[in-house]
């Protein structure tokens, strides 16, 4: 008896516990008002449900909240994802529209490959902005959300560029294995990052960055090199993203591809666990986050709350699930007995500040 | 006074963490007008005890009685507004807001509603002057030194119409001047009726200025005394609960002989090295071997001295060779690469990273060394730890839990297994013993001696000049940001002669300006 306790009490104590639960909430709320939510069918080969459109819908905002992960953990920020979103999609989108043979392969990789090198650039501004020059990455990455979307117009000619290329399409709409390849994209790049960081020592080193600049520095740590790699990270997943974000409607629209991404990438870090102060950075945590937070864009529209009224109805639902995923409110919201671990009690406090 | 009763009484008082018992039935007195010590090794409950006085956590057991009522404070604003104040080691205020705001943060001055600024700032001065201390209040915190910001927490700690101030390490960060000068207000404080409880490492200290002393020895109570029944050697032994045989073999060591060391080739030569507005031209060498001490007060640029020589600041000016070689430290980087360490004298802010674990804040320098393409395999960060948290003792010997968990002194072992696992060839520590326990120190003192006799060159600095003495082959003092002065550390050198130099130097520099 005692011993189920415990386990559950190492489960609850979990850092992913909360967010699973909201998950498994949601989707149980969703089950009650639609009985058929959960229903998967195979069709031509391809499966289909409300569970893969999440899925697949929350394939771009993992990609960018992974990428946000990273920059959050160094204690900064990235504002820019939206608009390298809308950037990279409309080159890509771009290069693609002036071909003669749209379906060719070639000249989908040259688009992408065109598309993510600008990106690239891009991340690299805002790395020499924060790294090199020292400006507050809020600031800096502020500059390029701004003037980003002008850029995006400026490469589409303020038009909405239209296309009809299948395989650029796929990697929206694409399907592999049955399932949505946009999914196995937002995956392989999961896996991707976390190999890099885990198997190296990057990861330590971006945590002891984000947790102590100075004493990093101090232990010969060159954080700057660190800091300017995060934000081409970040913007080279966030390019990825675009070219979903535009497959999926085979057009590219500068001002309103990727638009808000970066709240909703920041969202899913916190909701993941990664403190905004920088330091301990979790990847599983924000790719919960993000199926938390995609799950909830696609309730709202599934239980046909009008669009007026979706934001605020998301806004209570992650301010909800924000306090439950702090331990400081929970422990005055079940009164527990004394003897809480003092460690834990210090790690919270820095943790409660984060949903807040 | 005869029949006095203590204004707070804490009986039986029991904590205990998961894994750890903190207290256990620990008694407490304190008595209105008296300072008393509470005396213990780092992990001996002396912070644990002022937590639970002051509300930070709450008890397992036992009571509290304060003024004749008994009392459980759920926080350190309940505890102050109920008369017990707490100034801790690490200052704890707002380094971008006002000195005035500081004192007054949270209960500021109203006048219709809103926060009487003129009355804010009159009180501040007022209470200032009442310390002596000739600051501007409109001035923000951040321009003042370490210790002048002590006194603003001890301000603003008594500004509350105290009963019982609870004074956590508060010297810790002072110099010698303004150590007599917090005890002339302590004293001041204790004759106004305020009950000092007072924390501190310095021996010295309790004995100037305590009248009894309570000592904490792994979580239990050994006992309560007062100063004058027992002498310093009992009251360390009652802390560690053992003969202080280490101590004592390294004072009875003769002074450090070496002749052999000064000829060849320096492994570090600064000549005429200098930044500006930060430390004026000096000249320093270093052998292999050898320890060189950096004596002087507080602020008299014996850190800025280790910063230019790390790499940690650029210098303006001056030449540095390491093992002959002319070379240019740019960053910490660069130094690190000539086998250089530095551990900083600010272990929170410029040492431990505190989320990440023992073993990550152990392998840091290593790992930053390597580049993040080349980890160290975990096979091998395991053995590293293992040997090192052995070696150094560092207590609670588990290497995953986070750094910030870990004790003042074993988060200053950490550091410096950090350093020595790179197999530097000169370690510069600053300040390495200060706010730890004698054991600690003892043990701390006692790797600086064998690694010099492995070969390993230390500049070690010191407010602590008995320390320095007794480690040093040779000492540099500085004073107002410049080196006055290298002697070399024989029979004629003792601390009365460094403080003269330090002393007589100020004297010529008045005469000159």
């Amino acid at each position: 008896m005692s011993e189920w306790k415990s386990r559950f009490r190492a489960l609850a104590g979990h850092r992913l516990f909360w967010p699973v639960v909201v998950l498994a909430v949601m989707l149980l709320a969703n089950t009650v008002y639609r009985p058929g939510f959960l229903a998967v069918q195979m069709r031509d080969g391809h499966l289909y449900g409300s569970l893969v459109d999440i899925l697949r819908l929350s394939a771009p905002l993992i990609l960018v909240a992974l990428g946000m992960t990273l920059v959050i953990s160094t204690g900064g920020i990235d504002l820019s994802v939206g608009s390298v979103c809308a950037i990279s999609g409309a080159v890509a989108c771009l290069y693609i529209s002036k071909q003669p043979d749209q379906d060719s392969l070639g000249a989908m990789f040259t688009a992408l490959a065109m598309a993510l090198g600008l990106a690239l650039v891009l991340g690299a501004w805002n790395g020499v902005l924060v790294a090199v020059i020292g400006i507050q990455p809020i600031i800096a990455t502020l500059i390029l959300m701004v003037a980003g979307r002008g850029l995006a117009q400026l490469i589409t000619e303020g038009q909405i560029i239209t296309i009809n290329a299948d395989p650029y399409r796929a990697i929206g709409l694409g399907h592999f294995l049955t399932l949505p390849l946009a999914i196995f994209i937002a995956l392989g790049a999961a896996l991707l990052i976390a190999a890099i960081t885990r198997r190296s020592a990057l990861g330590m080193i971006i945590e002891s960055v984000g947790g102590n600049a100075e004493a990093s520095r101090l232990a010969g740590i060159r954080s700057g090199r660190i800091t300017f790699l995060v934000y081409v990270v970040s913007a080279a997943c966030a390019a990825v993203a675009g070219f979903m974000i535009t497959a999926n409607v085979s057009s590219a629209d500068g001002n309103t591809a990727g638009l808000w991404i970066e709240l909703d990438a920041i969202l899913a870090v916190v909701i993941g666990g990664t403190s905004l102060a920088g330091g301990r950075f979790f990847l599983s945590g924000t790719i919960l986050g993000a199926l938390i937070i995609q799950t909830l864009t696609t309730s709202v529209y599934a239980m046909s709350i009008s669009p007026q009224t979706a934001l605020l109805f998301k806004a209570v639902v992650v301010i909800a699930v924000c306090l439950i995923n702090a331990p400081a409110f929970r422990a005055k919201l079940v009164r527990r007995k004394p003897g809480l671990p003092p460690a834990d009690v210090s790690g919270d406090q820095r943790k409660e500040r984060v949903p807040a | 006074m005869t029949e006095r009763h203590p204004v707070l009484t804490m009986t039986g008082i029991s904590k205990a963490f998961p894994g750890v018992r903190a207290l256990h039935d620990v008694d407490f007195r304190l008595f209105p007008g008296e300072v008393h010590a509470l005396m213990g090794e780092n992990g001996a409950g002396k912070s644990t005890l002022i937590k639970v006085l002051t509300g930070v956590y709450g008890i397992d057991s036992g009571t509290i009685i304060l003024s004749g009522e008994p009392v459980s404070f759920r926080g350190p604003m309940q505890a102050s507004a109920g008369g017990v104040s707490t100034v801790y080691q690490e200052v704890n205020l707002c380094a971008n807001l006002s000195v005035a705001e500081n004192i007054f943060i949270g209960r500021e001055p109203r006048r219709f509603g809103a926060v009487w600024w003129g009355e804010m700032r009159r009180r501040a001065r007022a209470l200032l002057t009442r310390l002596d201390l000739d600051i501007d209040v409109n001035a923000p915190l951040a321009s003042y030194s370490l210790a002048v910001q002590q006194m603003v927490a001890i301000a603003r700690a008594i500004d509350v119409q105290a009963r019982v101030l609870v004074l956590d390490e508060p010297t810790s960060s002072l110099d010698t001047g303004e150590v007599a000068q917090l005890f002339r207000i302590m004293r001041q404080l204790r004759d106004e009726g305020i009950a000092i409880l007072f924390v501190t490492h310095f021996l010295d200290q309790v004995y100037g200025i305590a009248d009894r002393i309570t000592v904490l020895r792994n979580g239990s109570l050994v006992g309560e005394y007062t100063t004058a029944e027992l002498s310093q050697l009992g009251l360390v032994e009652k802390m560690i609960g053992k003969e202080l045989d280490v101590l004592e073999r390294l004072d009875e060591q003769p002074k450090r002989e070496l002749a052999v060391l000064e000829r060849g080739t320096p492994f570090l030569d600064a000549r005429e090295l200098s930044r500006k507005g930060s430390v004026a031209p000096f000249s320093l060498t270093i052998h292999a071997g050898e320890v060189v001490g950096l004596a002087g007060l507080l602020g008299s640029g014996r850190t800025e001295v280790a910063r230019l020589l790390f790499g940690a600041d650029r210098a303006d000016h001056g030449d540095l060779s390491v093992d002959g070689r002319g070379t240019t430290l740019r960053n910490p980087v660069g130094a690190i690469a000539q086998g250089i360490g530095f551990c900083s004298e600010n272990r929170r802010l410029e040492g431990i990273v505190g989320e990440l674990t023992v073993r990550e804040n152990i392998i840091l320098a290593l790992q930053a060394a390597r580049g993040w393409l080349r980890p160290v395999a975990r096979r091998r960060q395991d053995e590293l730890v293992d040997k090192y948290v052995k070696a150094l003792s560092i207590r609670p010997a588990n290497p995953e839990i986070p750094v910030a968990n870990l004790s003042g002194g074993n988060q200053q072992k950490v550091l410096l297994a950090r350093w020595l696992i790179t197999e530097p060839r000169l370690l510069i520590l600053d300040e390495p013993t200060r706010g730890i326990d004698v054991g600690a120190k003892a043990e701390i003192q006692k790797l600086v001696v064998e690694l010099s006799d492995g070969g390993m060159a230390v500049l070690f600095i010191s407010a602590e000049l008995e320390e320095v003495l007794r480690l040093s082959h040779k000492v540099a003092v500085m004073r107002d940001r410049t080196l006055v002065s290298e002697l070399t550390n024989d029979e004629s050198v003792d601390s009365d002669r460094i403080m003269q130099t330090i002393a007589s130097g100020a004297g010529e520099e008045r005469a000159t300006t």
